[in-house]
């Protein structure tokens, strides 16, 4: 049996002012994983971020990391891991060379070793340029990316990515997901949060949700994903107005004189939908899925926990 | 354990840099400033005062000024430098790292230590302008200012610890050092003074350190040179203890 990369133990974390943020949270992520930790805010996703890279003390439990306990065997567990924060947390007056260097240096690692990794993580990351100017005077996206070189100074073995492209453009995210996709392809273990629903889904291949403090699923992507009976798909069509089909089981919706939207169980077959779209003289001529499928069940799944608890 | 030398080097090799980046704010003041106190009571007051302990008043006063400048700019130089990375966050690349507390305790303070023996030996090059010195114990003068820098040092760091705004760091230089410091027989010799000052002097830390540094170069003291790095050493031991059971609890560090 391998080694699990995160095994989290009944972990509990109560704030000084009461709150009780973690109320015994257990997990498993397996070697290689691209795992995402999701949970809207509040939900207790940084708090444990912050346990397992120890900025925050646990009330009670335990983490392993590799089979190092996080407690009992900091410095070790903390070779392991690779922390992106949430919030930008690097020297503004510091260079992005020397800001990556000092934290090759922070575990360990010699000054020539760490301007080599240093110099392969700002390339890789489109950062070179900027390599030797203050690190404020870099843009929102820079700033992210600088800070997933930073994280990968100790090569860890497990990277944990807290909200990594918030505010960030959808072209400096896609470079950021094909850095990062390329890592876990090499064996990084990656446990990702994010807001941005779709990157998950298209990124991770096991999911946990947590809400209130409490894992309320953990499985895998793909079978969360086939959990969700209802499909959205939106239609560009030809249509010179007129009557709209009606078919048993999809709802049709009118969003302008070119596009409709059809609501459908998945086990309902697409081929009678064009029959009928096309028997009403409406011509398809494109389609794609509407949303974002996880979006839907994410949604799903923290109301019907917070039903529960009530 | 190469691996913390390694660690101690970086934070050491940070603190110099930015010392040195910001030297305007770091060394000039101090300079200027004990230039000024040079000028002030060294010639212009002090040749109406007459000698101490067989010295000019100028020449009796150099060790202190000195040694004030080595402890308020390396208390100075952690709060600001600790406190600032709290502030900003980036003592998170710290607390994240297998670094333990005592290699980010020993680089801060080395640091501190660092700036202090700068601005102190820039003090030292300028007092030579005003009037002839020689060193009478150097061994003396060498621990006596690496202990009094390191006391400091290790004050500055815990109420860099314990602040939790900008005001916070400069209440205690303010409130607490500057007038111990003066207190402390920087000016004078606390023989001068009668009961109860005279014992109530004895209670002032500052006084040790600057004493045990005048002996160093002049060869005199008001205290027991024993005594005096007794004392340091006391507070060595104490505030390293402090520190690294703030450090250990994560006090202002850790949630």
């Amino acid at each position: 049996m391998t080694t699990p990369a995160l095994h989290v133990k009944d972990l509990r974390k109560t704030y000084g002012n009461g709150v009780e943020a973690l109320k015994g949270v257990s997990l498993t992520v397996e070697p290689g994983d691209f795992f995402a930790l999701l949970g809207p805010n509040g939900a207790g996703k940084s708090t444990l971020i912050g346990i397992l890279s120890s900025l925050v003390n646990a009330t009670s439990g335990d983490a392993e990391v590799f089979g190092v306990s996080i407690h009992k065997q900091r410095s070790e567990a903390m070779r392991l891991i690779g922390l992106v924060p949430q919030e930008i947390n690097f020297n503004q007056f510091e260079k992005p060379f020397d800001i990556c260097v000092n934290q090759a240096g922070f575990y360990g690692i010699g000054r020539a070793e760490a301007s080599a990794r240093a110099e392969k993580y700002l390339r890789e990351l489109r950062l070179w340029d900027k390599a030797h100017e203050q690190a404020r005077t870099l843009s929102g996206g820079m700033k992210r990316r600088l800070m997933i070189a930073r994280a990968m100074m100790n090569e860890p073995k497990l990277l944990i990515l807290d909200e990594p492209t918030a505010g960030v453009d959808i072209e400096i995210r896609r470079s950021m997901w094909q850095f990062v996709s390329g890592i876990n392809a090499a064996g990084t273990t990656v446990i990702l949060t994010t807001h941005y629903l779709e990157e998950a889904e298209q990124l991770c291949r096991n999911i946990a949700i947590i809400d209130q403090g409490r894992i309320v699923k953990n499985t895998t992507m793909k079978s969360l994903l086939s959990t969700l009976d209802v499909e959205t798909f939106v239609l560009d069509v030809n249509r010179s107005g007129g009557e709209l089909p009606a078919l048993p089981g999809v709802t049709l919706r009118v969003i302008d004189d070119h596009t409709l939207e059809a609501e459908m169980s998945r086990a309902h077959d697409l081929n009678s939908l064009f029959a009928a779209l096309s028997a009403h003289g409406i011509t398809v001529t494109s389609m794609r899925n509407k949303a974002n499928r996880l979006e839907e069940l994410f949604v799903r799944l923290v109301e019907h926990g917070r039903e529960n608890a009530a | 354990m190469s691996n913390h030398l390694i660690a101690l080097g970086t934070i050491v090799r940070r603190e110099i840099v930015r010392i040195l980046r910001i030297w305007t704010q770091t060394l000039i003041p101090p300079a200027i400033t004990m230039t000024l106190y040079f000028v002030i009571f060294g010639k212009l007051i002090g040749s109406r005062i007459g000698t101490m302990h067989g010295f000019t008043y100028m020449q009796y006063i150099v060790p202190g000024l000195v040694m004030m400048s080595i402890i308020t700019n390396s208390y100075g130089n952690i709060s600001s430098s600790f406190f600032g990375a709290k502030f900003g966050r980036f003592v998170e690349e710290m607390l994240v790292s297998p670094m333990p507390n005592w290699v980010i305790l020993l680089g801060y303070v080395t640091g501190a230590v660092t700036r202090g023996v700068i601005v102190g030996a820039l003090v030292l090059t300028i007092a030579l302008f005003f009037t002839d010195l020689h060193v009478a114990h150097p061994f003396t003068t060498f621990f006596s200012v690496l202990l009094g820098a390191t006391v400091f040092s290790l004050a500055g760091f815990v109420n860099a610890v314990f602040a939790k705004k900008f005001d916070d760091i400069a209440l205690v230089p303010t409130f607490v050092l500057t007038p111990l410091t003066y207190l402390g027989g920087v000016f004078y010799s606390v023989d001068l003074l009668s009961e109860p000052w005279h014992s109530i002097s004895l209670v002032n830390p500052i006084l040790y350190m600057v004493n045990a540094f005048r002996f160093g170069v002049l060869g005199v003291s008001d205290v027991p040179i024993v005594t005096a790095f007794v004392v340091m050493g006391v507070f060595v031991v104490g505030l390293s203890a402090v520190a690294l059971r703030l450090l250990s609890r994560g006090v202002g560090l850790r949630s």
